[in-house]
């Protein structure tokens, strides 16, 4: 066990894990959408986890720093939150948040992170960014809805976890990057064993299960 | 390790190699060099090479042709290098050989001894008979430490590179302990020249340090910056000195296996860096038990899949591993933990190929080029604006004036000099008043650009810097890898208000939030390419923020170049009565006739290509560009249609 200082108060945190989960699991909130608990190597690509170290001069990501003895955090400085608050709004340019058909009922992530930092769903003074890409895309058992993915990627990693092999990955570059699935032809000759984590660990509702799918159990955004 | 069996092992390749070249000498033919990298043969080198085969055989003369590396003399492409000792002279340097020009140096130098005078760039050698290549700038301001052989051997024969030294800086180094030369090189101040400038000694050490089996050292060929070409050079020109580097990286740190990673966009450099390995294996200088000694190194090309992203050391190994190539937190750093979790040196090729002549010759002796903390010399591929692009080798320090004026000959066809961008798109714009600043790690990183790999761009009056910064913006953000959010995202913002504002359709608000975004994607970004792909917007913003305000408030693009702010207009002064050149070469029929009987352009139908403007005969030159479009006077068509 060490003790650290996260904005004035001291908590209590285990040897090697990181920042973001010491505080998360002493109940202080800080913004993060491809964190996953147990993951090996934090991806560190959702850029919302910023904190300040005493000795460091940028914001760090929370996600990649571990916990050391006397460590002095502060998650709430100003350079912290205009980290956060543009990247959630460069998140929001691309998510098309459309509350009316959106699948993520009552838990979003997204909802909680913007009440946080203060700021709206809005993408603003930023716009809407259009992508040329399909609204809908069948994964045979899934759909796929590119707007309202994130790209937090914690789709592919479950799959590789649950699975042993990737039926997800990214694909594209750039802005134009999407989720892809690897499969066609006949189904019920993909190694995919419908076990649904997929679906179930999407914080976004871009991953959406259809009926033969099974309903993963234990996971949860 | 037996220090006298591996100095005689390499003495008798040594004699090998000089035999060969003594026997190429008492032949007494002469020799035809032609520049052959891909630079040579983009620009005809194959078909200059051909003519010189067809031309010997008909007139049955004996000349050996032997097909060389670059040169770094872009602008003089095809080169060729013609020594011919029975003449007297020494060996000379021709430029622009094409077809035509070989056909007649066979007929009047090889065969008559008539050198040619107007096709000569310079002898290789000072003499009293022709001006030797030395007295020019740009070649005598250059000093090629690295570059000394490029261009000047045969690439894919070992001997030659052996008969030049090569080899001996590993000899010397394998009867080092890994420890002094790790000391030696650190000494030395070696920095790494892939762009971020880190000691390579320093490197070196902790991933000598790191207690682990099987290290890698991986040699980053995957050069992607655009106009940038210094490592393709490299290892099409001279692959051994890369290799030797290599190797005395290897013997440094431990490691046994190392990997050559080049762009499979480079398929020369992979065939050549490929036989280089075959060959140097061939004489046990790479391999197992290399010149005898118990230290191996099995050395492998890896062809990159052509992402820019992969030129990150972290994306470079996720792609070697089989994955998708997208940059990792670090720490863990790969000298701790790289490719396959084992402790693993990235390098670039200018970084190992410095190594041998530093360990051949001292570090004093590289110290003694250079500057402090940016000691030794600096690779940079001079492109655009200027009257002799190409590769140039100076001493770490040199202005950029002394650069860009002096070595490249300054901006052709009368025009000013605007802006340079220094090391590509991760690289800034710098104006005028930085011409003076000394090229080192520290100076150019102070002033908002950086070393980069070496790529760099010069502009003249007629650049727009706001279409500049979106053209670099363009690319990155087209290869981000799409992990993270500032990258990915932020990117595309920045190019959308670009693009609006190039369009004339930018506000006031679009160039604070275009300043803004791009401080924030600096800071919050993973990797490398999104923490540098906002610089050459911030410098420009810094530097050129009179021309952004000009296109935001008047509607004015001052370069003349953005087509939206832009229109054309013919001077009813200067029309000729009569002339119809440009109403033939309008793609739109945006030209009529005027009551006048000379021409005017349609607003509504031109599009602004400016052909009417190139075709419109000197004597009149009376089609003029003008930004904003509307200084230009707009005459209605008369109803007929004309």
């Amino acid at each position: 066990m060490v003790k650290l200082i996260v904005d004035g108060k001291e908590i209590k945190a285990d040897e090697g894990r990181s920042v973001l989960q010491s505080c998360i699991e002493n109940g202080m909130f800080i913004p993060n959408m491809c964190f996953i608990k147990k993951r090996q190597h934090p991806p560190a690509s959702c850029r919302l986890c910023f904190v300040e170290i005493d000795g460091f001069d940028p914001p760090v990501t929370s996600c990649t720093e571990e916990v050391r003895e006397g460590l002095v955090i502060r998650t709430d400085t100003a350079a912290v939150r205009r980290l956060q608050r543009t990247a959630f709004k460069l998140l929001m340019s691309a998510h098309h948040c459309e509350p009316k058909h959106c699948p993520v009922k009552g838990n979003c992530q997204l909802i909680r992170i913007a009440k946080h930092l203060n700021v709206g769903l809005t993408p603003k003074p930023l716009e809407l960014l259009e992508r040329d890409v399909e609204e809908e895309v069948d994964f045979a058992f899934f759909t796929y809805y590119p707007f309202r993915c994130v790209l937090c990627g914690k789709c592919v990693y479950i799959c590789r976890q649950i699975n042993g092999h990737n039926l997800l990955t990214f694909a594209n570059r750039g802005f134009d990057t999407v989720i892809a699935f690897f499969g066609s032809g006949d189904p019920a000759r993909f190694p995919c064993h419908r076990c649904g984590a997929c679906a179930s660990i999407c914080p976004t509702g871009a991953l959406v299960r259809k009926p033969e799918c099974k309903r993963a159990s234990g996971v949860t955004p | 390790m037996n220090k006298d069996d591996l100095t005689e092992r390499f003495a008798s390749i040594l004699r090998r190699a000089d035999r060969r070249a003594r026997e190429r000498r008492n032949e007494a033919i002469p020799t035809i060099y032609i520049v052959m990298s891909t630079c040579g043969l983009a620009s005809g080198a194959a078909e200059t090479k051909q003519a010189f085969e067809e031309a010997l055989s008909d007139k049955d003369i004996g000349a050996r042709i032997v097909p060389v590396g670059c040169l770094g003399h872009c602008y003089a492409e095809p080169l060729v290098v013609i020594d011919h000792p029975a003449t007297g002279f020494p060996p000379i340097c021709y430029h622009q050989v094409t077809v035509a020009r070989a056909r007649r140096l066979v007929r009047s130098y090889l065969e008559k001894g008539d050198p040619v005078f107007e096709y000569v760039l310079g002898a290789l050698e000072e003499n009293d008979l022709i001006p030797a290549v030395t007295d020019f700038a740009r070649f005598n301001l250059e000093q090629r430490l690295v570059m000394e052989h490029c261009g000047r051997i045969d690439p894919d024969d070992i001997y030659q590179y052996i008969a030049a030294g090569g080899y001996s800086g590993l000899v010397k180094a394998l009867c080092l302990e890994p420890e002094e030369l790790i000391d030696e090189i650190e000494t030395s101040g070696l920095r790494g020249r892939g762009g971020a400038g880190f000691p390579a000694g320093r490197k070196w050490r902790l991933a000598s340090t790191a207690k682990a089996d099987g290290k890698i050292i991986i040699c980053n060929g995957d050069e992607g910056d655009p106009g940038a070409y210094m490592d393709r050079t490299i290892l099409e020109s001279n692959p051994h000195q890369l290799l030797e580097g290599l190797a005395i990286c290897a013997y440094a740190v431990g490691a046994d296996q190392a990997i050559v990673y080049v762009r499979a966009e480079y398929p020369l450099a992979v065939k050549t860096i490929k036989g280089a390995i075959k060959s140097a294996e061939g004489v046990a200088l790479l391999g197992s038990t290399i010149l005898g000694t118990t230290f191996s190194l099995n050395v492998s090309v890896f062809q990159g899949s052509g992402a820019f992203v992969c030129g990150e050391e972290t994306a470079l190994i996720q792609s070697i591993e089989g994955k998708r190539g997208m940059p990792q937190h670090r720490p863990p750093y790969p000298v701790e933990k790289g490719l396959w979790g084992r402790p693993t040196v990235v390098n670039n090729v200018k970084t190992l190929s410095s190594v041998p002549p530093i360990i051949k010759n001292g570090t004093e002796w590289f110290r003694g080029s250079g500057t402090e903390t940016s000691p030794g010399t600096a690779i940079f591929s001079v492109v655009g604006n200027v009257k002799h692009p190409g590769l140039v080798e100076i001493a770490m320090g040199t202005s950029l004036r002394t650069l860009i004026f002096d070595v490249c000959g300054g901006i052709p066809n009368k025009k000013s000099f605007k802006a340079v961008q220094i090391g590509g798109p991760s690289g800034g714009c710098l104006p005028e008043s930085f011409l003076d600043t000394p090229i080192d790690f520290d100076s150019l990183t102070q002033a908002g650009a950086m070393m980069g790999s070496g790529g760099m761009v010069v502009m003249d009056e007629d650049s727009c810097m706001v279409d500049v910064a979106r053209y670099f913006i363009d690319f990155t953000q087209k290869e981000s890898c799409g992990k993270c959010t500032f990258c990915r995202i932020g990117t595309r913002h920045l190019l959308n208000i670009l693009d609006r504002i190039t369009n004339g359709e930018g506000s006031e608000q679009d160039l604070e939030l275009l300043g803004t975004l791009s401080e924030d994607i600096k800071l919050g970004s993973l990797c490398g390419l999104g923490e540098t792909a906002p610089n050459p917007v911030l410098t420009s913003l810094r530097y050129f923020l009179d021309e952004y305000e000009a296109h935001i408030k008047e509607n004015r693009c001052p370069a003349h170049k953005c087509r939206a702010l832009t229109a054309f207009y013919i001077d009813l002064e200067k029309c000729a009565r009569g002339c119809e050149v440009c109403v033939g070469c309008c793609p739109v029929e945006a030209i009529f006739t005027t009551r006048g009987r000379k021409k005017a352009i349609d607003q509504k139908l031109c599009v602004k290509c400016g052909e009417c403007a190139v075709v419109c005969p000197p004597e009149y030159d009376a089609v003029l560009k003008v930004s904003p479009p509307e200084l230009a006077p707009t005459l209605e068509r008369t109803p007929d249609g004309k």
